[in-house]
């Protein structure tokens, strides 16, 4: 597989996109802008050679549906963050991380080794105590709920797509 | 067998990085071996063409079961996972 060319003003571009949209959503960047950088280089560079931006941590398959967990913001972002104050990747980093109180140190890879992964249920996870009129869905990175017939094309708090979504009850 | 690049320095022994070309940690774990000067191979597993990563994950597995990166295998025994700047520096030294 040949290494992918990345543009200087395109990098700059999403980075500050990527950054709007961590302020919009209340996340920190790392501070260390160079290695934010990088990242942000390595997602469009998985974004060339896959068509979605696989984590840069982590190594996809090249299957989307295989690899909708590592989708960036990836199913583990959030959970990191809280345990860990940092992403796997440490491109998202929590609040005392960006105010120098604490360091980030190496995160341990939370998604599930290759031959104790599961596809993503579209039956409800759980056993269902009620019965709903509609299913309802959850986005697996924020955590939003609705519901109607399927998902959202768009998670409208988190801005993922469509197929990040599990069905909930 | 997968190619390595290899890197020439101070021998301490046989010392092997499974890297990704894109990962932070990995960037930070190759430019800490370059400091320490320590003759070393590494390989950029997301390079490789499919069945050669087939191959690299599955010897990457052995050492760590979570397949994750970076993994750097010290004499094919001791493993160090991610970039644990203390611990590799103690290795190395
Ligand atoms: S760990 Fe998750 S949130 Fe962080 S860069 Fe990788 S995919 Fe994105």
């Amino acid at each position: 597989m040949n290494d992918s060319v990345i543009g200087k003003e395109e990098l700059v571009k999403r980075c500050e996109e990527v950054a709007r949209d961590a302020v919009q959503g209340g996340y920190f960047l790392n501070p260390d802008t160079d290695f934010t950088k990088n990242l942000v280089r390595g997602l469009m560079v998985n974004e060339q050679r896959y068509g979605y931006p696989a984590c840069p941590c982590r190594i996809a398959s090249g299957k989307r549906e295989q690899d909708l967990d590592i989708i960036c913001p990836c199913d583990y972002r959030d959970t990191d963050l809280e345990e860990f104050g940092a992403c796997y990747c440490a491109l998202y980093v929590s609040g005392e991380i960006t105010r120098g109180e604490k360091t980030v140190g190496p995160i341990p890879e939370r998604r599930p080794p290759r031959s104790m992964r599961k596809t993503v249920s579209k039956a409800p996870s759980g056993n269902v105590p009620l019965t709903v009129s509609l299913p309802v869905w959850r986005c697996r990175v924020c955590g939003y709920l609705c519901a109607r017939e399927s998902p959202p094309l768009v998670c409208p708090i988190c801005k993922v797509a469509q197929d990040r979504f599990e069905r909930f009850l | 067998m997968i190619e390595m690049t290899h890197i020439d320095g101070e021998d301490k022994g046989k010392v092997v990085l499974y890297a990704l070309s894109t990962c932070g940690w990995c960037a930070k774990t190759k430019e800490l071996l370059a400091e320490l000067g320590v003759e070393h191979s590494y390989v950029y597993v997301d390079l490789l063409e499919p069945d050669e990563i087939e191959e690299a994950l599955t010897e990457v597995e052995r050492y760590n079961p979570s397949g994750s990166f970076p993994t750097l295998v010290i004499n094919d025994s001791r493993v160090i996972v991610g970039f644990r700047e203390q611990e590799i520096r103690e290795a190395l030294s």
